[in-house]
């Protein structure tokens, strides 16, 4: 019957289905036209109807992306400066992290609202001197130039500062006691048990640095520095009328932080959400 | 979660007092040799401050304040010739010119376009996700899925897609002219379009984690008072959500005045600056006109405001660390 509650049930289910699936095909469409457009020919991309399903695909246009279209060495170039600024922020802000855990000195509190001031201060807002700055170093397209500005984060400090507190004062008695000064403890102890919000910040910095693009398209001038985001701006500008090959270049632009992302899903949502909600 | 900012940044500092209570609580020990391991502790401390202390007063201080001094300065027409100081006339002509007001205009547009029509997309999707069926992580990762995406990325696929020759919103009808992004009264909605899918795998992401830290009992109690799913959701999911919710509309709308990559890659501010963000016009100011004084204006302006609406953040962190728990 169809007025039945299980009935009732069943079909609430079954709506709830199609909305869902309705939204999903919304949601990934344009990342789905993606894939099959870098698969077809640019004549196939234009024909109309569309085609939605790559019947023959045509794996040229990566290799042309790859090796034409320098993304090769883009992505070489972003994973160098991403590297560098996930390694330096995580370095940097344990150590801040540390002195403000653990350690007593004067100024501690003053220093503490030095670090939360620069959250307030968009990088956007430091480039007119900062690339002269850079000018100056003569770092202008270099990977120090696209790196170092970046190797401090006072949001890391603070993540790992909360962190550190949460490290029980027992332990730190017992590792005195057992003779173990400031940087044992700090690399055998404290960085092992903050290890969840290490693992967040990482995930957080890679994820910032990688999708960075007014810096890096202020400081570099050519492919051998340039960065993905900025290489894909080239590949469309340079490539009109091979679009399959700029859609190639999209995929290979993403993968890495699709990768990146399947493997540290949780963390990621943990530092995105520091901050936000309470948990 | 136990570090996930349930004390927020002001909470922190309530935190530091706290330290230095405990810390005054223990004994002190002989008075000569504490003092020099005082000394010690505090060198060491300094040491570990230093690098990003460093880092901070080169890349974030010293151009942030010196970008007051530089608008003192009127920067010649041609390079070489010697800036001139104009006072608060440059900060006066600037901010009063129709460039920038009408670049104000666009950006809190912007702002307006994408901000509540992202956080309802990413609530309502999260609502939807937040709910025991069988397949649902499935949903969930697609939802979530423009976060592997850059605004570069974003950019290029709409760009494409937007087309008027090999575009697909033209096949499905939509093909207004001039075409979207080159039309002045569509392209800031077509780049807004861009920016609320690329963000809504972030805003997604968000909107759930909120979700899941409403206590389950919460809504079953007012189940158990008869109240049905709508009125639930208004009642008290809602209410007990609006920290995130709040959350996401300051941080989204200091992203709006950061925007600047989907401008680049599109429309480079036209048509007839129609879509001359904020940081747009900061970066032609600075890479094509050249004009430091000018644009170190611009970049105060740009700061005045983000600060204003981190100033409201903090606020509303800080009445959340009152009440929380």
């Amino acid at each position: 019957m169809a007025g039945s509650p299980r009935a009732r049930r069943m079909l609430g289910k079954s709506l709830r289905y199609l909305l869902l699936t309705v939204l999903a095909i919304v949601v990934i469409f344009p990342l789905y036209m993606t894939v099959v457009n870098s698969l077809l020919r640019p004549s196939q991309i234009a024909a109309r109807p569309p085609t939605f399903f790559p019947t023959n695909p045509q794996w040229s246009s990566y290799s042309s992306a790859w090796n034409a279209g320098h993304m090769s060495r883009y992505l070489l170039n972003s994973a160098i400066q991403t590297l560098i600024i996930t390694v330096g922020q995580l370095v940097t802000a344990i150590l801040a992290a540390y002195a403000f855990a653990f350690l007593e000195f004067p100024l501690k509190r003053t220093l503490f609202l030095v670090f939360l001031s620069t959250l307030m201060v968009p990088f956007e807002v430091t480039i007119v001197t900062n690339l002269a700055t850079i000018n100056d170093l003569g770092w202008y397209n270099s990977y120090q130039g696209l790196a170092v500005p970046f190797l401090a984060t006072g949001f890391g400090a603070f993540l790992l500062r909360q962190a550190f507190l949460q490290v029980p004062r027992d332990l730190q008695d017992a590792a005195s006691l057992d003779g173990y000064g400031h940087w044992k403890f700090m690399t055998r102890v404290a960085v092992p048990l903050a290890r969840p919000a290490v693992a967040a910040l990482g995930v957080f910095a890679f994820l910032g640095a990688w999708n960075q693009y007014l810096w890096p398209l202020l400081v570099t001038k050519d492919e051998k520095y340039r960065t993905v985001q900025i290489g894909l701006k080239q590949l469309r500008a340079t490539s009109i009328d091979q679009v399959n090959v700029t859609f190639a270049g999209v995929i290979i632009a993403a993968l890495p932080l699709v990768i990146l992302l399947l493997l540290f899903q949780k963390q990621l949502v943990r530092g995105l959400t520091a901050g936000a909600v309470k948990g | 979660m136990t570090y996930s900012g349930d004390s927020g940044t002001l909470g922190a500092l309530a935190d530091l007092g706290e330290a230095d209570q405990v810390e005054g609580e223990i004994p002190r020990r002989r008075g000569r040799r504490f003092g020099r391991r005082r000394m010690r502790e505090m060198g060491f401390a300094y040491l570990l401050l230093i690098p990003s202390l460093f880092i901070f007063g080169v890349f974030v201080f010293y151009p942030f304040f010196r970008n007051f001094y530089l608008g003192f300065y009127k920067t010649p027409p041609f390079p070489g010739l010697p800036t001139r100081y104009v006072g608060f006339d440059q900060y006066r002509d600037v901010l009063s010119s129709q460039d920038f007001i009408d670049s104000l205009k666009t950006t809190v547009g912007f702002a307006l376009l994408t901000v509540p029509a992202g956080i309802a997309l990413g609530l309502g999707l999260a609502v939807l996700a937040h709910q025991q069926l069988k397949g649902i992580g499935i949903y969930r990762t697609i939802f979530s899925s423009t976060i592997a995406t850059s605004v570069a990325v974003a950019s290029v696929i709409f760009g494409t897609l937007f087309n008027p020759v090999v575009g697909l919103l033209p096949w499905l009808g939509i093909n207004p002219q001039p075409p979207i992004l080159e039309n002045p009264d569509l392209a800031l909605i077509g780049v807004a379009i861009i920016t609320i899918w690329q963000t809504l795998g972030l805003t997604f992401i968000l909107m759930s984690s909120g979700l899941q830290s409403i206590p389950e009992e919460m809504d079953e109690a007012a189940r158990v008072d008869g109240a049905g799913p709508w009125r639930r959701f208004w009642r008290v999911t809602l209410p007990l959500l609006s920290p995130t919710i709040f959350f996401a509309v300051v941080v989204g709308s200091i992203f709006a005045f950061q925007t600047f990559g989907q401008i680049d890659i599109l429309t480079q501010g036209g048509p007839l600056k129609r879509t001359n963000v904020l940081t747009y016009f900061v970066y032609t100011t600075l890479r094509q006109d050249n004009n430091d004084g000018k644009a170190a204006v611009l970049a105060v302006a740009l700061f005045s405001i983000t600060f204003v609406l981190t100033l409201i953040q903090m606020r509303v962190l800080e009445r959340r660390v009152h009440y929380g728990r």
